[in-house]
């Protein structure tokens, strides 16, 4: 991977960001209601109206109102929370890392798991294991995340009591030290794989195609002939099989924010599905701009780790 | 359809175990939307009974919190979820062919500004753009049809793209172009009924997400007050799971079969669409 080839991917990525917030700006701008109505009051007098337009910058031409937001979006500025007078990053901010562990917990089991299982398939093809995987699969990929998250709160914490039902910590203990994270791990356990399950259904569907592919060419044939035992050979078919894999799985980061939010709401853990819950019940449309910026940016750069990724994984891609 | 090479007829799905399954699911799901004041007359949003009582001869599915009629609800449901579905599929099929045939066909410049746009709305997540748009504009089935229709496009262009750019190369095109036939009759005759089969594994799969997300939006109370939903139903039980789990298991597996449904008839597509990929007609190796 040449070092140009890096700084034309990094490039890309301004006209992304800047599409993402052009479609921010035309939406807010579309969107009924006066901000200065709502701010000023339905009766105020028409030479107040003026002065508040004028205080916000208003009464500009629309592209310099454009420049003015992109500048300040990128300043990392997007407004103040209508609900928790406060910084609209420094509310998000604080909310992240509580789906960012929900999320990468789900996907690294989702990941492993899914290789696993989809091997497993691919050397029993038409065996009874196999047609287990593939119905599992099929039905895991089918069922919506939030009724799975509800069946599991149901069954497995309501019914069999082994799990919390809600959030991320036991309210009633102040543990510290190791038992805090093994009261975290607990209350982890559930959300998390039920966010794993979409994910390892899809996982598991195309390793076990992309090894059954991989298994049929030449050159596993020649490893078999050589006498390679059949985990090594096993292990040369993955190391293709997975090309696709790393594709897919980063194309579907909006999708997996998208399933955080939902199971978050489920579980009430406390990151930014709740967030997002509160701040439609609230109104509060400035953090849900942010949440729709956040959300865009991590698909943008998860793009580019796919692609830096992709190219690591299979020598023969050489960008230039 | 003579004087064009089609690869398969729409009837062959049928050869599959899961192209049984999936057009059947599919098919009792549009009947189920289509004759929902049939099978269910009542008005999903009228009290019929008391509230919270669990599965019984009169209310198949129990009933809710102010004593509705589940089994109403799904009905109903359904048929709001494909309503959204088709149209949405109906624009983003609409976008995504016609951005994708153009592309592909004319190539240069034009295929790069077109893929360069296609990956742009790519990058949109349709669930959080749909949240700020209804939190903007308020409730309503005509936006978050507007806004699923015109990001769940992408995928579509790409595909008709790349069966197009392959297509227009082979020799039935080069006759067509020799015995005179205009660009339009080579697209509409030549190329896209070629291409559809692969379109249409896209196609479905993307009707699948799309009754997903439907159901998310309801779910975190973005749905249309005015028209019941499956997102609504599985919302308002969430309240009440300890005590009526009735309200909380049918929506959800409503949503499940009808997803599953369009997710088998992709995979039926897939397997006709490129027979290579059809693993269980291979011979296996190493057993």
């Amino acid at each position: 991977m040449s070092a140009r080839y890096l700084l034309r991917r990094l490039a890309q990525l301004v006209p992304a960001v800047a599409g993402i917030v052009l479609v921010a700006f035309v939406i807010i701008h579309v969107a009924p209601g006066d901000p200065v109505l709502a701010l000023a009051g339905q009766h105020g007098d028409v030479a107040y109206y003026a002065f508040m337009r004028a205080k916000f910058g208003l009464n500009r031409p629309l592209p310099e109102q454009l420049v003015v937001y992109a500048a300040n979006v990128v300043r990392g500025d997007l407004g103040t929370s209508y609900v928790h007078g406060r910084p609209v990053v420094a509310v998000v901010l604080e909310r992240l890392p509580a789906t960012l562990l929900l999320m990468t917990t789900s996907l690294l089991a989702s990941s492993l798991a899914g290789i696993a299982l989809g091997v497993t398939a691919a050397r029993r093809a038409d065996r009874t294991a196999d047609l287990l995987v593939r119905f599992a699969a099929l039905v895991g990929y089918a069922t919506p995340s939030f009724w799975l998250a509800q069946i599991a709160a149901l069954t497995l914490a309501l019914g069999t009591g082994l799990f919390p039902v809600q959030g991320i910590s036991d309210a009633r203990q102040a543990w510290t030290g190791w038992r805090y994270v093994g009261d975290v791990v607990h209350h982890l356990a559930l959300p998390a794989l039920v966010l794993a399950a979409n994910e390892l259904a899809l996982t598991t569907r195309l390793v076990r195609a992309g090894v059954l592919d991989a298994l049929t060419t030449d050159y596993i044939r020649t490893a078999r002939a050589k006498g390679l035992p059949e985990p090594a050979v096993v292990r040369h078919a993955l190391r293709n099989a997975l090309l696709p894999v790393v594709t897919v799985i980063g194309g579907r980061i909006g999708m997996l924010f998208t399933g955080a939010v939902l199971v978050e709401t489920v579980f009430a853990w406390p990151g930014l599905g709740l967030l997002l819950l509160s701040s439609i019940q609230t109104r509060d449309t400035p953090v849900l701009l942010a949440l729709f910026l956040l959300v865009s940016l991590a698909v943008i750069l998860t793009n580019v780790i796919t692609d830096l990724t992709y190219a690591w994984l299979d020598p023969r891609i050489r960008y230039d | 359809m003579p004087g064009s090479t089609r690869v398969f007829g729409m009837t062959s799905i049928l050869r599959s175990a899961s192209g049984v399954v999936g057009v059947a699911l599919t098919g009792a799901f549009t009947l189920l939307a289509v004759l929902a004041h049939v099978v269910a007359p009542t008005d999903p949003f009228a009290s019929v009974g008391s509230s919270l009582t669990p599965p019984s001869r009169a209310h198949t599915f129990g009933t809710d919190d102010l004593g509705r009629d589940v089994f109403s609800g799904i009905v109903h449901g359904t048929r709001t979820s494909l309503t959204v579905m088709l149209a949405v599929v109906a624009i983003a099929s609409i976008l995504g062919v016609g951005v994708g045939a153009v592309a592909g066909y004319r190539g240069g410049g034009v295929d790069d500004l077109l893929m360069r746009g296609t990956e742009a709305v790519q990058i949109v997540p349709r669930f959080f753009l749909a949240v700020i748009v209804i939190a903007l504009f308020g409730p309503g089935l005509d936006r978050v049809v507007l806004v699923l229709g015109l990001t769940s496009w992408p995928a579509i262009a790409r595909v008709v793209r790349a069966e197009t750019l392959s297509l227009v190369r082979r020799e039935f095109v080069d006759a067509a172009h020799a015995l005179g036939a205009t660009t339009w009759r080579i697209v509409f005759r030549h190329v896209l009924p070629n291409a559809l089969p692969t379109a249409l594994v896209v196609i479905s799969l993307n009707a699948a997400s799309v009754i997903l997300l439907e159901a998310g939006l309801g779910f975190i109370g973005l749905g249309d007050p005015r028209s019941i939903s499956l997102g609504y139903l599985a919302n308002n039980a969430q309240r009440f799971m300890r005590i009526a789990w009735w309200m909380t298991l049918f929506p959800g597996a409503a949503i499940a079969l009808a997803v599953l449904g369009l997710n088998l008839v992709g995979d039926a597509l897939s397997d006709l669409a490129d027979p290579r990929r059809r693993r269980s007609g291979l011979p296996r190796p190493g057993a």
